[in-house]
């Protein structure tokens, strides 16, 4: 209540101070940001607007935490909704696609870009992270921020216990299978017989929608839905009951009824399950990183994904996970705040400030010049390791099925994705009847979300 | 018997509950009406296009078959808390209604899980049951027990039972406790000297003169067993594994913040007000019998 108060007081004083008193030059024109990072990440956020209002004396970011990224985007749209839009809001990747439906809550980079005439060029962004958030001609809806992507996090103290080599990592899903079960017999058993401890498995994931559906689909160049992942239009349908989806299930079930990989929760709460040493692989995000060097008590890696050379003789590339920022609109806004909003995103995507949000968080960098300007500072050198995400994202061509999903209500498939694995996990399914499930409920939530904006 | 006080005029006794009419239709029938009408449209999150559909989405709700489960499994998740936290509270109140060397501790003790916050008590209870964790997680897990209520339905369903019923225990101990102590004292002897011993006493002395106390509780712990548990619920398993601890008003939250079909949403929270209504309809008669008698 206090927030929103200041908040429309702040907007009024925008305004106000925007046709009034533009000569003064205190009155700085005022960007609110709403973002949804917390701990570390959110630290930085704020460390980012501080260098941003200290480069230029016109524009203020005022960096407001709102909570998780749900919480974030109802929020936004409640705020909306009121006339109360914050000017930027970070939206999580999976609201991309509802986002775009919003019409004039929102002015795209392309329209804030044109109407500012501040240039903000798609062309210096990484392929595989602009084509999530841009139209299908290639015009930049919202605008990159925080993107990682999903990797395979490895416990090379287990890996060396259990008679593997620690310097290579599973490379095809068999080879996974076959570490998973080495893991569990050689690692994980005579661990958990010493007791006392915190119970330990061979293998878990987090995200388990997003890494081993979303991403098993792009890196195999599989449709996870059909209109090209839903960029070509609203009547997309879900297509990841295929033949090939339902075996790599499969794989996860029958690992997981011998132990050798265990289901840990949903999102990324199984994250915790990895640094604290618990897990010889945890699949999770690029972004784990910080969280893994601050409380990892043993010698670790990453590695890309796993693929299986049966499905694609090449694994193509990973898709995105993460954020990007949105630029609102209320009735009252005025142009010298677009014009603020537009000289902040244009200020993020600066290579050296890019490089250095990506080396403080373990996002990868969202622009070719924050990589490049990353590589001359020998910051991979440094930390080995560091560009595994950038390889994954960078590996083979984009395809339609490798530029990201463009689906609305995507959360919900995700949860409709959640409930009907953790069923097949109890025995009650196996995996095609999961999928067939899924995707069936998937399609009814997707012909509501078309109905809702078409009409 | 009753004193009733007449004013004479209209506008002084409407200036005088004026107060508590603009607040119940500021804060209650207005928020109701709108779900009532936002129960009837179909709109994109953002409220840019609302069209209006009539019954379409209760007709959806209850042709929807997970919705029908739903009920069914908050059927059986507001039996279960009932049952148990008020079986443990009047156990409880039972024992601590005796001569028993520090009974005012006993009972503050007993009072207070009911000032923790849902949230809270829900933390508690993971730090307890978690398998990876939870103190009694891990000690289950390694005793051969295989504890995962992360991915076991049944178990799942016992510990929010067991979180929400913890919660309310506390309260109904409170009322339970009053409920025992006016029973006259001399009922209660007579009885004795009649020779009515233990068990059988109370089955047929103390129980019919609970009997008011029961059902007042029984009509409170239905309506927190279905509404206010959501903060548990939502901090403990987020109404999963699969569906299994998805009871009404997460679907409802689910399907309103979460998943913004906001004419979904508003569709089962007025089947819910209806469900409310009911309820309350109920307990008025219960207490009117009783205060009537």
């Amino acid at each position: 209540m206090h927030r929103r108060a200041l908040l429309g007081g702040a907007a009024a004083l925008a305004a106000s101070s925007a046709s009034v008193w533009a000569q003064a030059p205190a009155a700085r024109t005022k960007i609110v940001f709403w973002h949804a990072m917390t701990g570390a990440n959110g630290d930085e956020i704020n460390r980012i607007a501080r260098d941003f209002n200290a480069s230029q004396a016109g524009v203020e970011v005022e960096a407001i935490f709102k909570g998780s990224y749900p919480e974030t985007l109802t929020a936004a749209i409640a705020a909306w909704r009121a006339g109360q839009a914050p000017h930027i809001a970070q939206i999580y990747e999976v609201g991309t696609g509802s986002m775009l439906a919003a019409g004039p809550a929102v002015k795209q980079v392309w329209q804030l870009s044109q109407e500012t005439g501040i240039k903000i060029d798609p062309a210096t962004y990484l392929p595989a992270v602009r084509g999530y958030y841009s139209l299908t001609d290639g015009r930049m809806a919202s605008m990159p921020f925080n993107s990682s992507t999903a990797v395979m996090w490895y416990n090379k103290d287990a890996f060396e216990m259990a008679g593997l080599d620690p310097e290579k990592p599973p490379v095809t899903w068999a080879e996974f299978a076959t570490a998973a079960r080495a893991l569990k017999e050689k690692w994980a058993v005579p661990t958990n017989a010493k007791g006392g401890g915190p119970e330990v498995m061979a293998t878990t994931t987090s995200w388990f929608a997003w890494i081993q559906l979303e991403e098993y689909s792009a890196i195999h160049n599989l449709p996870f839905a059909s209109k090209a992942d839903g960029f070509d239009g609203l009547d997309t349908e879900l297509k990841f009951n295929s033949a090939a989806h339902a075996k790599q299930l499969q794989m996860l079930l029958d690992l997981s009824k011998d132990a050798a990989f265990k289901y840990t929760g949903r999102d990324n709460t199984p994250d915790p399950v990895f640094y604290s040493g618990q897990t010889g692989i945890g699949f999770g995000s690029s972004a784990g990183r910080a969280d893994i060097v601050r409380n990892a008590k043993f010698k670790w890696a990453a590695a890309m994904l796993p693929y299986d050379p049966a499905v694609a003789k090449q694994p193509n590339n990973t898709i995105i996970g993460g954020a990007s920022l949105w630029t609102m609109t209320t009735p009252s806004r005025t142009p010298a705040e677009y014009k603020g909003v537009a000289q902040f995103l244009q200020f993020i995507g600066q290579p050296e400030n890019d490089a250095l949000y990506h080396q403080h968080t373990g996002y990868v960098p969202v622009t070719l010049g924050g990589f490049e300007a990353s590589k001359k500072q020998g910051y991979y050198e440094k930390t080995p390791g560091a560009d595994i995400a950038i390889q994954s994202l960078t590996r083979g061509t984009v395809t339609e099925n490798s530029r990201g999903l463009r689906l609305g209500r995507l959360p919900e498939i995700r949860n409709i994705v959640y409930e009907e694995v953790e069923k097949a996990l109890q025995g009650q399914q196996n995996a095609q009847a999961a999928l067939d499930s899924a995707v069936q409920r998937g399609n009814r939530v997707l012909r509501e979300f078309e109905k809702s904006v078409r009409t | 018997m009753e004193r009733r006080t007449i004013f004479p005029g209209r506008a002084f006794p409407i200036l005088l509950v004026l107060p508590q009419l603009l607040l119940t239709a500021v804060f209650f029938l207005w928020p109701a009406g709108q779900a009532i009408r936002s129960s009837m449209t179909r709109a994109d999150p953002f409220g840019i296009r609302t069209t209006f559909v009539g019954a379409e989405n209760f007709q959806d709700l209850f042709t929807d078959p997970l919705y029908i489960d739903s009920i069914g499994r908050t059927v059986v998740f507001c039996a279960a808390v009932c049952l148990l936290s008020m079986g443990v509270a009047l156990l409880l109140a039972v024992c601590a209604d005796r001569e028993i060397r520090g009974r005012g501790w006993y009972r503050v003790m007993l009072i207070w899980p009911y000032a923790v916050a849902p949230a809270v008590a829900a933390v508690l209870w993971i730090l307890l049951l978690h398998p990876q964790i939870g103190l009694v997680g891990r000690w289950l897990n390694r005793h051969g027990v295989a504890w995962d209520y992360k991915l076991n339905s049944t178990q799942a369903m016992a510990v929010v039972i067991g979180a929400a019923a913890w919660k309310q225990v506390s309260y109904n101990f409170i009322f339970f406790l009053a409920g025992l102590q006016s029973i006259p004292k001399a009922v209660i002897e007579a009885a004795r000297m009649d020779g009515a011993k233990g068990l059988f006493r109370f089955r047929t002395v103390v129980l019919p003169l609970l009997m008011p106390t029961v059902f007042f509780l029984i009509v409170v712990n239905l309506v927190y067993a279905a509404f206010d548990t959501f903060g548990t619920i939502q901090a403990l398993t987020q109404g999963g594994p699969g569906k299994s601890t998805e009871t009404l008003v997460v679907k409802v939250f689910r399907d309103g913040l979460i998943n913004l079909d906001v004419g979904g949403s508003s569709a089962q929270s007025v089947v819910l007000m209806a469900g409310v209504i009911v309820l309350t309809a109920l307990q008025f008669r219960f207490l009117g019998r009783k205060s009537d008698a």
